[in-house]
């Protein structure tokens, strides 16, 4: 924020309309974009860079479950609960998911608040999606436990094929991992708002540089993209 | 091109950016040792890429030792030999080439070129190469566990690579895959290091297209390998977890030994997918930055502005975009729907175009170019010629009918070695002799630097031209031992040992080299801050080798592209991109 505004932008003269323009304005001075702050920048690159890695890992798992010819375990089955009495498929993802996806609402917040530098508004909501981005974790604890207890390995599960296993602890092991870091990160992001290093300009431990504010919505992007790599999963792996 | 006037060029004004603050190192171990300055990083990648390309160096050797003369080294057996050839093509393509460019050429060159204090993260930059470190400790200890490294071949392919008949199936792979997975986080965070820094941090006047080549060669090459590696890593992932927990990624049901393996239903089809998806671009990320490279020296030493500028930078964009959409050319003989051969022949082909771009605008900057054949001329010029023999035989494997016989063949080896091994090394070479002033203050010996490129470029024809022959005759790759076939005739034989004998010459003049650089660190003739009379604006640092923070108080100020070299009307044959035009106060004085 502070350090992405852009001082004496001086006369703005017609730019050229088209391709031209745009390629023009991505190569003009300094910055290719021109209120993005470095931190921002980056955190933009690093998520397209894992993109590829979650299409990646997507579309390897696709291919597998295309090409099997051992029957594909019903996911709506495997991932039913007895609750009360009544058998509900998917229930235990569908709460997943809406605990991660209003995490993803509370962070939106926590970036407003951010932008007011209302210190501990912006702290508190942090720490509830990271307690939410927890309990998601936890859920996918569960789920693992309760799998693994029914006799899905890696390597073999009772009902069809193998890769069903593999695909499943991997790809959600590799999104619950992120959404570990992403608790820690919020955790330590939340310490530091509610400290008033931002206020203070107090220099970071490691980098011994000046934090902002706008870590905080850095952190969202991460955050939010984490999320939407999750309406993949599901869509991909749960629903197909 | 030569005085316009600052605003006519910028179509966005130029905007006053607050300088971020910069990182000072407090004591000795900060400031030589967990250093987060990015020239100190450059010279810590560089000198670990080197320590452990010359062990692929050795590596080299003995293969070529044991084919230009089998039976007669009996230290080298059939196992040791795939284990060779294996660590040799995995250090040379990604802990040598990319680490070297992207990693020490990136870090030293992109700051200074774009006129930045420092990459924008420093410590997450200083992070990449303690990572990356690491990643190549995991490697070399491969070489001391049980087994040994692993022998699959470079390109890992499975079911065979984890499987018992290949050497190191124990621990080998096992390392392999996670030194992967090391080098390639480690390479992200200095990645997007590079890539931020010329997005965002160039400093006043310095436009995208008043970059110099090298600068947007490396940036390509980043933006390509933050594509590409991902898939690297996710096949590492993948075949770690079929080799350590008994998934079947990659792994359809086999019999070995007589004996029903646990896997089953895999596909290694989808692992060659997902490794050339990474292994074509990967191609380019080597041989972007030395296309950026030697263009750069070819202009300096030829003391004239580069030919087309704007199609060279669109045609390194141009390659990157197309590398991506050409893996499979790398897997005509995996069995493919003939149409899908069709498709990616005709991509391959396509790439020739902007290839050729360039090699024309190169021989077009030469052209009547004040050339002068100094060290690094020579190797660009070196770099051009094994360049296009490269690519020509590109032109033979890209195309379906022609790759199936070849497939396989010396034929392949000779073609890659020579666009993507020796071409790109040349560039290295010629990089090393012409930034080497500016990072040491002193000149490396003349004699020993033209004796270096003579045998180095004369040998590395001698070496891989006679590998086509070898190939068209049918010659295998990666056969430890050719053995009594009736088309292996004795002047294949003949061939070999001519061949080994050769690489071992060039091996030698490597060590001259070396010796060089070692010697001339401490005698060389001092070289004062801008030897090579380049616009550049590395070579306008008020310091030579750059202090920290590169600039002084005040960074510098851009007012033109980085080739006025020869520009009629100047006092001197080159202008600064820092120094103001002419024209300029009279602009003020009119307006």
């Amino acid at each position: 924020m502070a350090e992405t505004v852009l001082t004496n932008p001086g006369k703005t003269p017609a730019q050229t309309a088209g391709w031209k323009g745009i390629a023009a304005d991505w190569s003009s001075d300094q910055r290719a974009f021109k209120n993005v702050s470095w931190g921002k920048a980056m955190m933009w690159i690093f998520l397209l860079s894992d993109t590829f890695i979650f299409s990646c890992f997507l579309l390897s798992y696709m291919t597998a479950r295309m090409s099997t010819t051992v029957p594909w375990p019903n996911p709506s089955e495997v991932f039913a609960l007895t609750i009360g009495g009544h058998h509900i498929p998917l229930i235990l993802i569908a709460i997943m998911t809406f605990v991660l996806i209003s995490s993803s609402g509370t962070m939106a917040m926590a970036v407003n608040f951010g932008y007011r530098r209302d210190r501990v508004k912006t702290a508190v909501l942090m720490l509830v999606t990271a307690a939410l981005g927890a309990t998601f974790v936890g859920m996918q604890a569960f789920e693992w436990t309760k799998l693994i207890t029914e006799g899905v390995r890696p390597w073999e599960n009772p009902w069809g094929a193998p890769q069903f296993g593999a695909s499943f602890f991997m790809i959600t092991g590799f999104h619950g991992t992120h959404v570990t870091f992403g608790v820690i990160f919020l955790i330590a992001i939340a310490r530091k708002v509610w400290r008033g290093d931002f206020d203070v300009a107090r220099r970071g431990f490691f980098t011994s540089r000046k934090g902002h504010y706008e870590i905080v919505e850095i952190m969202g992007l991460y955050w939010h993209f984490v999320d939407l790599v999750w309406v993949f999963i599901f869509a991909f792996f749960y629903l197909w | 091109m030569v005085d316009v006037p600052y605003d006519r060029i910028a179509d966005v004004p130029p905007a006053e950016v607050p300088e971020v603050e910069l990182y000072h190192p407090k004591s000795w171990w900060t400031q030589y040792v967990f250093s987060q300055d990015a020239k100190v990083i450059a010279i810590q990648y560089s000198l670990t890429a080197t320590a452990i390309g010359l062990v692929a160096l050795v590596l080299s050797w003995l293969m070529r030792l044991q084919l230009g003369f089998p039976g007669t080294f009996s230290f080298i057996d059939a196992n040791q030999y795939l284990q060779f050839i294996t660590m040799h093509g995995m250090i040379m393509v990604i802990y040598l080439l990319t680490a070297l460019f992207l990693g020490g050429f990136g870090n030293y060159l992109i700051p200074l070129m774009v006129g930045a204090r420092d990459m924008v993260f420093p410590y997450v930059n200083m992070l990449s190469y303690w990572v990356y470190l690491l990643a190549v400790l995991v490697l070399a200890s491969t070489f001391f566990v049980p087994g040994g490294p692993t022998g699959a071949g470079w390109t890992l392919y499975p079911p065979q690579a984890i499987l018992s008949g290949t050497p190191g199936q124990d621990w080998g792979i096992i390392l392999m895959l996670t030194s992967l997975i090391l080098f390639i986080i480690g390479f992200t965070m200095g990645g997007l290091n590079y890539v931020v820094t010329v997005l965002q941090a160039r400093t006043r006047g310095m436009t995208l297209m008043r970059m110099p080549l090298t600068v947007w060669g490396i940036f390509t090459a980043t933006v390509m390998a933050l594509l590409a590696f991902p898939a690297l890593f996710v096949a590492s992932v993948m075949m770690l977890f079929d080799r350590l927990l008994g998934t079947s990624f990659f792994m359809p049901a086999l019999v070995e030994m007589g004996q029903q393996l646990k896997y089953g239903g895999g596909s290694p089809i989808l692992f060659q997918h997902l490794f050339w998806f990474f292994g074509h671009p990967e191609v380019y990320i080597v041989a972007l930055p030395a296309f950026g490279i030697v263009s750069d020296l070819i202009s300096t030493h030829a003391r004239k502005n580069i030919f087309g500028y704007r199609m060279m930078v669109w045609a390194i964009v141009a390659i990157g975009a197309l590398s991506f959409i050409v893996w499979a050319h790398h897997m005509y003989v995996s069995g493919m729907h003939p149409t899908f051969g069709f498709f990616f022949a005709t991509t391959t082909l396509i790439i020739a175009i902007p290839t050729a771009i360039k090699v024309y605008n190169w021989v077009l900057t030469l052209w009547r170019g004040d050339i002068h054949l100094t060290v690094p001329m020579l190797f660009a010029l070196g770099f051009i010629i094994t360049f296009v023999n490269g690519g020509l035989t590109g032109l033979f494997l890209g195309n379906v009918v022609v790759d199936v016989p070849l497939s396989d063949t010396m034929f392949v080896v000779a073609h890659f070695h020579m666009v993507m091994g020796v071409a790109p090394i040349m560039v290295v070479l010629g990089a090393i002799y012409h930034w080497y002033p500016k990072v040491t203050g002193r000149m490396l010996d003349d004699w020993m630097g033209k004796f270096h490129f003579w045998v180095t470029f004369l040998g590395a024809y001698l070496i891989f031209f006679p590998m086509h022959y070898l190939g068209l005759q049918g010659v295998p790759r990666r056969y430890h031992d050719l053995g009594e076939a009736a088309f292996i005739t004795p002047s294949v034989h003949t061939l070999n040992a001519f061949i080994t004998v050769v690489a071992l010459i060039v091996g030698f003049a490597q060590m001259v080299f070396l010796f060089n650089l070692v010697w001339s660190y401490f005698k060389g003739r001092p070289s004062g801050g801008n030897p090579w009379r380049a616009t550049t604006l590395e070579w306008q640092t008020p310091e030579t080798p750059p202090g920290h923070g590169n600039w002084g108080k005040e960074l510098p100020v851009v007012y033109r592209w980085a080739y006025d070299y020869s520009v009629p009307g100047a006092k001197e044959d080159f202008i600064p991109q820092n120094q103001p035009p002419a024209t300029r106060a009279v602009q003020g004085a009119a307006t």
